[in-house]
């Protein structure tokens, strides 16, 4: 992997690996040498709007303001972002309920997340779909899902159409180390690799299935293992740090949209929040906890950022102002949003109502 | 006994009449045939006087609106008499809507509410309904007794009730297990009984007022009566006066007091009787016969006692004529006899009252704020609104405990 | 106008559309060379090539959530099951996810799916390969429900499902596939959503769908030598249902009967029995309502208890003979 050559350029969203071959520098791993200090800026943007947009809703939630429970990435940044910040907006993904990583990174705004947070018409899912659900078609996120391994198949049919449409465009499939153990999993890769599908399965394994460790719950140590089965790439990657999930996303995606079929990414990485808000913690130490908070994606990419000179202090500073900005604008937006009316409850069951 | 003021039909096809205005108010003094208020109908205004004289209240309908026909709009109460506190009345809807399909039938349903209990299809229900017609008038031909549709359009009059089919014998035998029970055939008497009971409980509607009479006077006249009768060849008296004598006396002369009560209710016009004609029931094997003791109040006590004893002897041997039980006024129907307190007796058309009357029971009654052991008898007359209005019963009632107190009376 | 089978007809439907749109394409166990379990596909494959007349891999839940995955980036997939008894592996797609996607995500997706649903008892194929379950999925929101009985409505009605913008299943019963009916040349729908009154009578509705269609209106003709009408009401859409249909029917008849293969209780039936008693048509109901269906069991494998298992012509002609002339 170390021997690939790549370029980000994420102002036009198209990847080309070959084009500049020469500003590799070095010492320097392909991620930093090939990834614009735009581009690189902006991933650090994400992670950061990811990690407040989630603690927002949080303190949201413990204050009363919100409806529901939600699921916190917070420690999965590096993999959400990793992962689509080389994707173009025709590109695919399929999320699951921890979502809001994957969303924000595809290229969604904080506002409307916060606003489909409470309940309004001014959401991405007009206050229908609520945190398990923010999605934003648009930048082609085909939804966020409350079933577990629900994503799996819906991936390979997209994939499936963009085969089917002659299209370049690649499917990507977020999941975790729980929903591998659904049968869907397996009928999906199946399919992928049978019909050499472009899509790219993402296993964010953060060890657990709410409650349960993968080595109560798993056949063998890795999901990546279980690619063999399939006969496709099985690859796994540090989850917390940001370089090596997008180098082994390039070559996944380039893969699939040479037409070579499905690669199977195994991020592992760690909740440091529970499954839900309900959650206690029951079924984990402290100190294991501590332990991965300690490898915090966000300030591991800020500390190689500045140990290469690619940014400075301020630069940082910078984009963590502009996100809490950002966040405390979207906040207010959402909160004064417009409530939805009863009368519309069945509004959008279906494209063509029948009288 | 109050009297209802009715919101009238006036038009053959009128389902609601607008009140357009009032003349009276609650608490007036009304003289019967004074204008009480006006109504509106398709066609023209209307003044509609009081039915009778009083002091009027429980005015409920609003002028300007709309009300069905037959509501009960207010009361007419006799001086002292206490007013109604369950209102009558039928609920009113605004004028404007009356013209909005489905006001109509809303009404109807709720003028047709007493019906609730008749096993019938919707479409029977509502039929009913547009024909302002009751339900628990018409005989259902479905199982368990339904009524269908085709059974409200076939309801044409009384007789055609009792020509319709009874409910299916064999889903009514289905509801019990084969061989848990012997059909007996109906008799001709036990058809009679049921056809003319439930043409009366059907289409008569009931009334019953109830008075306790004491016998106190009555049993010491017996006793001196019954003592001085003379005797016959075997030395037994000739006869034995029973209360029951004393009742169809003093209820053949009250009808006397009370012409009004003695009546017959026909489409055609009430009949006014001149005769009280007494029918007695007389349980018999089997069913009943109730003979009738015609003229009675122009008969002695004596002679009606004899007659009584022919025509039951007669009707347990069933060796009655027709003309001896057709007809009658009134008719006494008496289960003192089973030690019955009080009851309530089915009216024997084409009569318009009956009176059934319980056992004597001794009850010490406050007299100058002292005990006083009595022999009280308690007779509930069940009247036929149609011919008899409440306070016309009444009357009947009161004037019959007056002989029933004061037997001297029956001499006068 | 020529006849076609009913499997002819869904035939001629799927290559009208995979003809005039390419994203058309199905999906399905042994629909390629084998030409489909009951022949439907045909010879599809040599016309399209095996990229649109897909065999898939004996994977209910997968396919089937690829057929709504690829709906919703942009395809118009048909996925075949086999035997609709087999939609019991896909109930999460087809039922979490095809069906709420749209509503989930603010009707910013449609989901253009088609699912064939090969259903009905008759064949001697048991348990798990006979059932109508078409109630369950009428049940969940953001599905629509379709039932032809004829081959001009099965060809009619699957235009209509592939053009539509939402998750359509079709239910085909299995002894319907060899009937035979005039239908029209060339392309034509018949909309989702509106019953068709089969044959008009005075004395009672049947609402009855597919199969049921037939035997209700064989029924009708030996009542009519008894002087008995039976107006039969072809539901072809049980959701979403035709109340108009049903309502104006049961006002002018007066009786209500309910004729379905599915399982008796909590089945399209008693839906229909609801709209109705809900309905203004309550007050014209001379009789109660009268519900056939399927009896409270699995469908035997015995020819004599696989026929005991669903409503017959002779049980419908006495039970709608008791209604008419009032003994029930």
């Amino acid at each position: 992997m170390a021997t690939l050559v790549f370029i980000f350029e994420i102002e036009t969203g198209l990847m080309n690996s070959a084009l500049k071959k020469a500003n590799l520098g070095k010492n320097q791993r392909p991620f930093y040498a090939n990834t614009s200090p735009a581009a690189l800026k902006e991933a650090l943007r994400k992670m950061h709007l990811v990690r407040m947009f989630e603690e927002m809703a949080e303190d949201s939630y413990i204050r009363g303001l919100t409806h529901g429970t939600m699921h916190l990435s917070i420690g999965q940044e590096a993999s959400a972002v990793g992962i689509t910040m080389g994707l173009r907006k025709t590109d695919y993904i399929t999320s699951t309920h921890r979502g809001h990583g994957h969303c924000i990174g595809k290229g969604a705004e904080a506002k409307y997340m916060f606003a489909e947070f409470f309940g309004k018409e001014e959401g991405y899912c007009k206050g229908r779909g609520g945190s398990m659900h923010i999605a934003d078609p648009e930048t082609g996120n085909l939804g966020a899902n409350g079933i577990v391994g629900g994503g799996l198949p819906l991936a390979t049919g997209a994939a499936l159409a963009i085969k089917q449409q002659k299209r370049d465009d690649v499917a990507v499939c977020f999941f975790g180390d729980g929903a591998s153990n659904e049968g869907a999993f397996h009928e999906s890769l199946n399919l992928a690799a049978v019909w050499k599908l472009p899509v790219v399965y993402v296993c964010e394994n953060n060890g657990y299935g709410m409650s349960v460790s993968t080595d109560r719950s798993m056949s063998v140590p890795n999901v990546a293992d279980r690619a063999s089965s399939y006969n496709m790439p099985g690859v796994i990657v540090d989850g917390n740090n940001i370089a090596d999930v997008a180098e082994a996303m390039v070559v996944a995606t380039e893969r699939a949209r040479r037409g070579e079929g499905p690669t199977l990414i195994e991020c592992k990485t760690y909740r440091t929040r529970g499954h839900s808000r309900s959650d206690r913690n029951k079924y984990r130490t402290k100190e294991e906890i501590e332990e991965w908070k300690a490898r915090d994606p966000i300030p591991l990419f800020e500390k190689e950022l500045l140990d290469m000179g690619i940014f400075k202090q301020a630069d940082i500073d910078a984009v963590q102002a502009s996100v809490k900005a950002e966040i405390e604008d979207g906040f207010n937006f959402a909160r004064s949003g417009t409530d939805p009316v009863p009368e519309d409850v069945t509004r959008d069951v279906y494209a063509r109502e029948i009288a | 006994m109050a009297v209802e003021v009715i919101l009238p039909k006036v038009d053959m096809d009128m389902a609601t009449g607008i009140i357009s205005k009032w003349h009276v108010k609650n608490g007036d003094t009304v003289k019967k045939g004074q204008v009480l208020f006006e109504m509106e109908t398709d066609k023209s205004a209307i003044e509609i006087d009081a039915p009778a004289g009083g002091i009027i209240n429980n005015i409920e309908a609003q002028s300007g609106a709309a009300t069905p026909i037959g509501a009960i709009v207010a009361m007419i109460y006799a001086a002292g008499e206490a007013v109604l506190e369950t209102k009558a009345v039928a609920p009113v809807v605004e004028a404007a809507q009356v013209l909005k399909s489905g006001v109509l039938e809303k009404i109807a349903t709720i003028v047709q509410s007493s019906s609730s209990g008749t096993r019938a299809t919707p479409l029977a229900r509502r039929l009913a309904r547009h024909k302002k017609l009751d339900l628990s008038a018409v005989m259902g031909s479905g199982p368990r007794g339904r009524i269908t549709a085709q059974d409200v359009e076939g309801y044409k009059s009384v007789a055609a009730v009792v020509a319709a089919p009874a409910p299916d014998a064999s889903a009514t035998m289905a509801m019990y297990q084969a061989g848990s029970y012997d059909v007996k055939p109906l008799d001709g008497m036990r058809r009679t009984i049921a056809q003319r009971l439930t043409l009366s409980k059907q289409t008569v509607p009931h009334f019953y007022l109830s008075a306790k009479c004491d016998l106190t006077q009555l049993i010491l006249v017996r006793e001196r009566i019954n003592m001085t009768a003379p005797l016959d060849e075997t030395k037994k008296p000739k006869w034995k006066l029973s209360i029951n004598d004393y009742v169809i006396k003093a209820l053949a002369l009250a009808l006397q007091r009370v012409p009004a009560a003695n009546v017959t209710y026909t489409d055609e016009g009430i009949l006014q009787h001149r005769s009280s004609d007494v029918g007695v029931a007389v349980s018999v094997e089997g069913g009943l016969f109730t003979p009738i003791l015609r003229n009675a109040e122009n008969k002695s006590l004596s002679q009606l006692s004899i007659e009584m004893k022919d025509l039951a002897s007669r009707a347990r041997t069933r060796k009655l004529q027709p003309p001896e039980y057709t007809g009658g006024t009134t008719a006494v129907s008496n289960l003192g006899m089973y030690g019955i307190e009080q009851f309530t007796a089915i009216i024997n058309p084409p009569q318009a009252t009956i009176l059934a009357v319980g056992t004597g029971i001794e009850q010490f009654v406050p007299v100058n704020k002292q005990p006083v052991l009595k022999t009280l008898m308690e007779c509930t007359l069940s009247c036929d609104h149609r011919a008899v209005d409440g306070a016309v019963g009444a009357e009947l009632l009161r004037a019959f405990k007056a002989f029933i107190e004061e037997p001297a009376l029956m001499l006068a | 106008m020529r006849e076609l089978s009913f499997a002819q007809a869904l035939h001629e439907a799927l290559d009208i559309a995979m003809e005039a749109d390419e994203r058309v394409f199905i999906m399905g166990e042994d629909i390629g060379v084998y030409g489909g379990a009951f022949g439907v596909t045909g010879d599809l494959v040599h016309k399209f090539g095996e990229d649109r007349v897909m065999d898939t891999p004996i994977a209910e839940l997968g396919t089937a959530g690829a057929a709504v995955g690829a709906a919703v980036a942009g395809s118009r997939p048909i996925l075949e099951f086999q035997f609709s008894d087999f939609s019991g592996l896909a109930m999460e797609q087809i039922v979490n996810q095809a069906a709420k996607m749209r509503y989930m995500l603010g009707g910013k997706v449609n989901v253009p799916v088609v699912f064939r649903m090969p259903c009905g008892s008759g064949t001697g194929a048991a348990a798990q390969h006979s059932q109508s379950l078409e109630a369950w999925f009428a049940h969940v929101p953001g599905l629509k429900v379709i039932e032809p009985s004829t081959p001009a409505d099965a060809k009619g009605m699957l235009l209509a499902a592939i053009e539509d913008p939402d998750p359509v299943l079709i239910f085909e019963h299995k002894l319907l596939y060899k009937i035979k009916g005039d239908v029209p040349e060339g392309h034509y729908l018949t909309p989702i959503g509106k019953a068709h009154v089969a044959r008009e009578g005075r004395d009672v509705t049947v609402v009855a769908a597919a199969i049921m269609v037939h035997k209700a209106l064989e029924a009708a003709e030996i009542l009519q030598a008894e002087g008995i009408e039976v107006e039969v009401v072809d539901l072809r859409s049980i959701r979403p249902i035709d109340t108009a249909t049903i309502i104006a029917s049961v006002k002018k008849t007066t009786r209500l009967a309910c004729i379905y293969e599915g399982v008796k209780t909590l089945g399209i039936g008693a839906e229909i029995s609801a709209l109705v008693a809900e309905s203004e048509a309550f007050d014209y109901l001379d009789a109660p309502i009268l519900r056939l269906g399927g009896a409270e069991s699995p469908i035997p494998y015995s020819p004599i208890l696989e026929k005991a298992a669903v409503p017959q012509v002779d049980g419908i002609v006495e039970a709608l003979r008791n209604l008419v002339k009032g003994r029930i």
